[in-house]
């Protein structure tokens, strides 16, 4: 048994002797009999040796050798080396929240320049700290919309990602809200049935970009027709594709969300990931979050505050943006290191390889009997495929040869089984991405 | 310090992509292209070292700095959880693979990590199950709050309120509120625990149900708190548990015992796993009997043939409240910390928490007020009351304290002490720690009487000093790049 207690028995006699009792117990007798365990059935203390053993095999009982071509949101992008070893240092591992300034202007300056680096990719004015991840960040976005507007309609273009739809929906089954989806056509919004519900209750509309079919679009003429109506856009992005496509503050977008992990984290099976979130400055005060703000010390110099406060739960209790209180802050962290080692040209250049590599890809997959990869509209990094037979049982057989093949759309689309959507990231080489086609070929040739 | 993209050099490069293997230059219509460069930095690999190194050192840490923050237990996280939580088969294992037809059979390995976290923290707090998917506490709080919501919507229940003490934390008024309920606030009696008399006042059948933290933020632990489960109980109203302060009672009281229906656990706390800088947190939360049909999807299950898998099917439950099943490192982390400690050491734990809780009470309450002079549970509550007599308030004390190298403790928090400085010290801190600082504490009281006006120039030490925070919310700058 270890339980990283420093004092020995002797000192903890001496506090005892301080504290004016005379055994541990003594301290618990607020809780009465009444209240002691039922039963407390735990396993023995292991030491670290046998500890870090179970692990290491459950760990293989783990796939991690399968080469993925599965995205759905979720990328497989190389991580340089730097950005964990500087991470990990405990200085910034094992900080809390940074409420004193003085002794926390390591995180709040790698905050606020977490903050002005999401900005300059999406080209928005000001970023939030973070949030959980690009989920629940879209949620808080559409309640941002709600407050903003005071409406209580939310237009949800199909294009945006299914997981956000359905958390979307568990937030606000008990608020007086209301969704309407409306369906994609040839892989982009709608436009036509969009406006035909986009009227004066609309708080915002959401799209995503790429949608998770993988095309790209300008929204910038749907952002123009909901601020006619009064309306707001939120869009939620893969910041790598960023690296080449229109951003959210092109278009006029108020509210940009995304997940964040492909900027330097790993998949970690769901988690931790960064939610990021940015808007117009005007509504800086309606943000969820902690935000960064830079000011000055008594001497006159430079130094970084959590500013705004007045907006959060800690001041503001029941009125507060949102009920959040921790973040990401080390994601976002994580992020900023990504962000600074990759580089403005390198950045550029990484989203130039994603799109070839997913080309090539496209151009070898199209030649496929029966396989047809959709191209109604150009794609970034991850494109969607029509297969002869029901993608989930060809999923399952890839599987058998190494590769995870792709995310069968059947799983949230009725009548969409014989779809998948696969992506390519700068990971992939030549060979991976032949062979895979390779495999794919065979996998279709089995009967049954 | 300069900013990372102060230090940016036109051309400069921190690293190489993988190379083009591939004879495709591909290229889209120029209408969906951006056409503002994104202006990351141009900087190499050592300069983003030196810069990260430079900053890391600006910060006061576990690692590096006694941190007695009232309500955080920041107690040491053990480092090898770290290299557990750095295995490749686990970092590398995509979320959607389980979703996948068979899928589930490619990660059982984390899927165990999911199923069993389960078990042990049903046994921790007496629940019947638990979701992981709650990404830090006051996530917890939401997803509770929502199942509650849910269950009286299955009963046909019309419920308008929830009550929260007057001193709980912040976020669960804000929980309570987002969830879309009306809030209730119930003051501290004397002794520092919920006043019993007012909450038999003003409980209605349109109470929802009762948040509270047992202890509470004054580090008491009402006894009278099968009562109260009572009352709320009669009500059909749900008792939740905020399991913040759950450092203070392992193995001694179990919520799910006690009345409590539903609950977060902090890992970030009570489980030793980093807190950096402001999460990433995990606050999973478990149920007894009453709210299991309405945990969120999806569940882990182990089915007849001993494997684990993900179930949907579950017709009445409030949904997706996370994208996946939670933040799998965090809870890989707390599992390996429980596993290590076992019963024993998670007893030794609460003990030395309280421990070291009465221990820096009693010393301190010579010099400073302190708010109830009780046995404490995990924390307790002083005042800077006799201090501000000249003219020397709780920040001052705080700033202070930095020049002393510790971490000061919270202040101004709860909101029903005036000039409040709650200690925490966790169990992880030795005797000498303490005293160290019960020093510091009295050189500030002796300070405060002899030269108070000293405290304006403190802190000396640290980088900055006293930032103009009414600037930086009148002129908000939170953007380098803002024109």
């Amino acid at each position: 048994m270890f339980s990283y207690i420093a004092n020995t028995k002797k000192e903890q006699e001496e506090m005892l002797a301080v504290i004016g009792v005379d055994s541990i117990e003594e301290l618990f007798s607020d809780i009465k009999p009444e209240h002691s365990p039922k039963s407390f059935n735990l396993p023995k203390g292991k030491s670290e040796f046998e500890v870090v053993e179970y692990f290491r095999k459950l760990a293989l009982k783990n796939s991690s050798e399968l080469i993925p071509f599965i995205g759905g949101g979720y990328y497989d992008h190389y991580v340089p080396s730097v950005v964990s070893s500087l991470m990990s240092r405990g200085e910034f591992f094992t900080a809390y929240t940074p409420y004193q300034p003085e002794c926390s202007q390591g995180t709040l300056q790698a905050l606020y320049e977490y903050q002005s680096a999401i900005c300059t990719m999406t080209n928005m004015e000001i970023s939030n700290a973070s949030l959980y991840d690009g989920g629940t960040a879209l949620y808080e976005a559409a309640m941002m919309a709600f407050r903003i507007t005071k409406r209580k309609k939310i237009l949800i273009d199909g294009g945006v990602s299914p997981i956000f739809k359905k958390i979307l929906k568990t937030y606000t089954s008990n608020l007086d809200f209301e969704f309407n989806e409306t369906e994609v056509v040839h892989g982009t919004a709608d436009r036509k049935k969009m406006y035909a519900l986009l009227d004066k209750d609309t708080a915002a509309v959401i799209v995503q970009n790429p949608n998770f079919f993988g095309a790209i679009d300008d929204y910038t003429d749907i952002v123009e027709k909901a601020h006619a109506a009064g309306a707001l856009v939120i869009e939620s992005v893969y910041p790598i594709s960023l690296g080449l496509l229109k951003t959210p503050g092109e278009m006029d977008v108020d509210i940009v969300t995304g997940e964040g992990q492909s900027l330097g984290l790993s998949l970690n099976f769901g988690g931790p990931y960064l939610g990021f979130m940015a808007t117009k400055k005007k509504y800086a005060r309606k943000m969820p979050g902690r935000i960064v703000g830079q000011t000055t010390d008594k001497n006159g110099k430079r130094c970084f505050v959590n500013t705004l406060q007045a907006r959060e739960q800690h001041i503001r209790r029941e009125k507060a943006t949102s009920n959040i209180c921790t973040n990401v802050a080390l994601c976002a962290l994580q992020s900023i290191i990504y962000m600074s080692v990759i580089g403005k040209n390198g950045f550029k250049e990484l989203a130039q390889l994603n799109l070839d590599k997913a080309e090539f890809a496209k151009s070898v997959i199209d030649k496929i009997e029966g396989v047809e990869v959709k191209r109604s509209s150009p794609t970034f990094n991850e494109f969607t495929v029509h297969l002869p037979v029901d993608a989930s049982i060809v999923v399952e057989r890839m599987i058998g040869r190494g590769f995870a093949a792709g995310f069968p759309l059947g799983r949230y689309y009725k009548g969409m089984e014989k779809y998948m959507i696969i992506v390519v990231t700068e990971k992939r080489t030549k060979e991976e991405i032949l062979n895979y086609a390779k495999a794919l070929e065979e996998v279709l040739k089995v009967k049954n | 310090m300069e900013l990372i993209f102060e230090k940016s050099v036109e051309g400069r490069r921190g690293f190489l992509n993988p190379c083009l293997d591939v004879d495709v230059k591909a290229s889209i219509p120029s209408h969906l292209k951006r056409a503002k460069d994104c202006q990351f930095p141009q900087v190499s690999e050592l300069d983003v070292v030196r810069h990260f190194t430079n900053l890391s050192k600006m910060n006061y840490s576990v690692d590096a700095n006694f941190y007695p923050l009232g309500s955080c237990t920041m107690k040491y996280n053990p480092r090898f959880t770290e290299s557990i939580a750095c295995m490749k088969g686990f970092t590398d294992v995509h979320p959607l693979l389980p979703q996948l037809k068979k899928g589930e059979l490619l990660t059982q390995g984390s899927l165990e990590v999911l199923y069993e976290m389960d078990r042990l923290l049903c046994e921790i707090t007496a629940m019947d199950s638990f979701t992981m998917q709650p990404l830090a506490g006051a996530h917890g709080e939401l997803t509770g709050l929502m199942m509650m919501a849910a269950y009286h919507k299955a009963k046909g229940n019309n419920k308008k309120y929830i009550i929260v003490p007057d001193s709980s934390h912040g976020t669960n008024p804000a929980t309570a509120a987002i969830a879309g309920y009306e809030i209730i606030s119930i003051n501290s009696d004397k002794t520092g625990v919920m006043d019993i008399e007012e909450l038999k006042s003003k409980l209605s059948d349109e109470v929802a149900g009762l948040m509270l933290t047992c202890p509470n933020t004054h580090g008491i632990f009402n006894s009278d708190i099968k009562k109260i489960s009572e009352m709320i109980h009669a009500v059909d109203g749900l008792m939740y548990y905020d399991g913040a302060n759950l450092n203070a009672v392992l193995g001694r009281c179990r919520p799910g015992d006690i009345g409590f229906d539903v609950m977060h656990v902090n890992l970030h706390k009570t489980f030793a796993t980093p807190h950096g800088g402001g999460g990433p947190g995990s606050g999973p939360v478990g149920v007894n009997k009453k709210l299991i049909p309405f945990l969120p999807i999806s569940r882990v299950i182990k089915n007849s043939s001993g494997k684990y898998e993900l179930d949907y099917d579950y017709p009445e439950s409030i949904g997706y409240v996370a994208s996946f099943y939670g933040n799998f490192s965090i809870i890989l982390r707390a599992y390996a910390y429980i596993l290590y400690l076992g019963k024993q050491g998670l007893i030794e734990t609460s003990n030395n928490a309280v421990l070291n809780a009465n221990y820096l009470k009693e010393r301190l309450k010579e010099r400073f007020e302190l708010a109830y002079d009780r046995i404490c549970m995990h924390e307790s509550v002083f005042s800077a009351s006799r201090q501000v007599e000249n003219g020397v308030h709780a920040t001052d004390i705080a700033k202070f304290l930095i020049d002393k190298g510790c971490h000061p403790p919270t202040i101004y928090f709860p909101l029903t002490v005036k000039e409040a400085i709650m200690i925490e010290p966790t169990e992880t801190e030795s005797k000498k720690a303490m005293d160290e600082f019960v020093d510091a504490m009295f050189e500030a009281d002796d300070l405060s009487r002899k030269n108070p006006k000293e405290f304006a120039d403190l802190p000396k030490t640290t980088p900055v000093s006293r930032p103009d925070e009414v600037k930086a919310a009148r002129e908000l700058n939170a953007n380098y790049f803002a024109e």
